[in-house]
């Protein structure tokens, strides 16, 4: 089975649970002067439900066809292609901005943000470490500047146990 | 309307507004050039600056400009390195390349940008013509029609996916919809499907989903396939004027172009890039024999063709966008979402209570055309500069800019998490080829189609509203045409293919 019908089987999964949510437990706590109009908050989750759970079932179940041969179709293609990909530093790089988003209150926007532009360059294999550290220094000055004191958004720029 | 055209007018020629267009023109382009980068990743990021700005022309007009700049951008890319970065300018290099590898970059670039301007500049006037006409229909329908024409635009987007794709597309739709049903509805007053989740109170954040969904995706397929954004020469660039009889050439593939790319921008769910592959097509079809041998290998009116057709195509997705309040296209459902973020509810009655806004965005657009040719007809050497910056440095950007975007959004560092999660899925997503425009789209209607829905539930006490009113039903039908049309046809197709009759 190819991956799009793997996750046609995932996407179903997510809209048989939404389903038995709308169908089964939300109307629960509705209130008695609620049930008796037309529409509950739960109506139109239903009727997503059941379209939904008929689509996926669709795809699951390769009901429809391309004009392509199935060795052509691109996410087969991608799929193989899956291998020669750089996986392992598309996957640094998403822990880095996971680390960035819980470092961001605690060390502050500076340090979080320098950090986060020269590691970033580091693992995709940059090693002047003179240009990064200037460029991201500069960098993250001149957003700090828009964003503070242009657009009026708080940002800590410093760590949390240096004050503000 | 000519009222409305000065009010426009003195709006768009404010000074902040001018420099609104001039500046957003310009990021659109140079960010538009880095290949990978599209429109919709672009106006993605650039919506909290626009938000912030707190006037909704001057946002509106600064997110067009950059959409403007963004596809000139994009072609500017495809021709000199073969990479376009938006589906939309894919053929453009069919032979803007071919002609910047003979040494004629420099003059592909003029025709590029002599083309988008005039495709830009006729879509708007007749944007002009047209959008005050449906608006004026538009104003005669009520929620029962409403809901049953955003069904038609989202089956439209489904069915345009082409074949094999119906499904997927409306899956994604559908995915995008039950995402805009979690939080606080302001109908029901009670939270929805938020898992206990005291963040998840007031929804996905818009801004967060346009980003997880283009920018992160797009920026992390830079990243594990390096043959993507490999830099090419970029070399010198001289001889940008076009003769006499070249300019002759292509005047009447400009003029067809601009008048079929709007059209089909109209349509929703059609946009840039099919306008622009029709354009190539339809002009390699009527184009003289001799002609026609060229085509692929360097012909200027192959060039004209795509490039005027994507950008009248682009004024045109604006005419559902200001008229019926829907989105015919990824980019204009995130321009929607920024409008909403506003407190702008694009619709009919936009014209009739913010005129100022729907003028000066019609009118800033020619200012946006003009300024586009302006700049960067002088500025093309040099921009093509900007594609020598290397990717270890380009990549940490966008992945800082997206972040920044979702963060200044929301004040909030959950919100960074779910950016991740939701990159992550939407990168997986894109693996298998499903399309995630249908998703946003979904998303950001979804609120309204349920509004909608509601409300005429409770006028009707039912779902009899749906064949008491004729024109709902009328365009329910219509909506289910556009889903089951193009499967039953290529089914048929496939039957005939096998040698088996026709029953008609």
């Amino acid at each position: 089975m190819a991956l799009d019908r793997w996750i046609g089987l995932i996407l179903l999964g997510i809209f048989a649970a939404y389903g038995y949510a709308a169908w089964f437990t939300m109307d629960g706590s509705l209130a008695p002067f609620m049930q008796r109009n037309p529409i509950w908050p739960s109506t139109f989750p239903k009727v997503l439900s059941v379209l939904g759970i008929l689509v996926g079932l669709i795809i699951v179940l390769g009901l429809e066809k391309g004009d392509k041969p199935r060795e052509e179709n691109p996410s087969v293609i991608v799929y193989r292609q899956l291998r020669e990909f750089k996986l392992g530093q598309a996957g640094l790089l998403l822990g880095l901005m996971v680390a960035y988003a819980l470092l961001l209150r605690p060390a502050g926007f500076i340090i979080a943000t320098v950090s986060f532009l020269v590691m970033g360059s580091v693992i995709l294999g940059e090693r002047r470490w003179v240009t990064m550290i200037v460029v991201a220094g500069v960098a993250t000055g001149v957003v700090w500047y828009l964003v503070q004191v242009v657009l009026g958004i708080f940002l800590r720029p410093l760590p949390a146990f240096m004050g503000i | 309307m000519l009222e409305g055209i000065l009010i426009g007018l003195q709006t768009a020629f404010s000074i902040q507004n001018l420099l609104m267009v001039i500046g957003g023109c310009l990021i659109g382009t140079f960010i538009g050039m880095l290949p990978g980068l599209g429109p919709m990743s672009i106006i993605a990021i650039m919506i909290p600056v626009a938000i912030s700005l707190g006037d909704p022309s001057a946002a509106l007009i600064l997110l067009a400009g950059v959409y403007y700049g963004a596809i000139f951008g994009g072609s500017t890319s495809s021709i000199l390195l073969n990479a376009p970065g938006v589906a939309g300018t894919v053929a453009t290099s069919f032979d803007g390349y071919p002609m910047a590898r003979d040494g004629k970059a420099g003059k592909a670039l003029t025709i590029a940008a002599i083309a988008s301007f005039c495709g830009g500049s006729i879509g708007a006037i007749l944007l002009m013509i047209f959008a005050p006409m449906l608006s004026s229909v538009a104003l005669l329908f009520h929620s029962a029609e409403y809901f049953a024409l955003m069904v038609v635009g989202l089956s439209a987007i489904a069915a345009f996916a082409g074949t094999g794709q119906v499904a997927k597309a409306i899956m994604m739709t559908l995915l995008g919809l039950i995402m805009a049903t979690v939080g606080e509805g302001a109908l029901f007053n009670m939270p929805r499907f938020t898992m206990g989740l005291m963040d998840l109170q007031s929804g996905f954040a818009f801004i967060t989903l346009a980003m997880a969904m283009f920018a992160l995706p797009e920026a992390l397929y830079l990243v594990m396939d390096p043959n993507r954004s490999k830099s090419g020469q970029s070399g010198d660039i001289k001889d940008l004027r076009i003769t006499r009889d070249e300019a002759r050439s292509i005047a009447p593939v400009i003029g067809r172009q601009s008048l079929q790319g709007f059209f089909i921008g109209v349509l929703p769910g059609a946009g840039a890039t099919i306008a622009s592959f029709l354009g190539y097509a339809v002009e390699r079809n009527i184009a003289p024999e001799k002609e026609k041998q060229e085509f692929g290998k360097g012909s200027i009116k192959g060039l004209a063709a795509p490039e005027t057709a994507n950008n009248a195509a682009c004024t045109g997705s604006f005419v559902p966008l200001l008229t019926l309040g829907i989105p015919g296209s990824g980019t204009t459902a995130i321009l929607l979402g920024a409008l909403i973020a506003l407190n702008v509810t694009p619709g009919p009655r936009l014209m009739v209570d913010d005129p100022q806004i729907f003028w000066a965005v019609i009118i800033s657009m020619y200012i946006g055309n003009l300024v586009l040719l302006i700049l960067n007809l002088p500025l093309i050497p040099y921009i093509a500069k900007i594609l020598a910056v290397p990717r270890n440095f380009l990549i940490p950007f966008i992945l800082f800019f997206t972040l920044m975007g979702a963060y200044i959004g929301q004040n909030n560092a959950t919100e960074l998490l779910l950016l991740v999660g939701f990159g992550i899925c939407a990168t997986i997503l894109r693996f298998a080829d499903y399309p995630l425009a249908p998703l946003l789209i979904g998303f950001i209607l979804g609120g309204m189609l349920e509004d909608n829905f509601s409300r005429s539930m409770q006028l009707y006490d039912g779902v009899s509203f749906v064949w008491e009113r004729p024109m709902t039903l009328g365009l329910l039908v219509i909506a289910a045409l556009l889903v089951i049309l193009p499967s039953y046809r290529a089914r048929r197709a496939r039957l005939r293919a096998r040698g088996v009759a026709d029953g008609d």
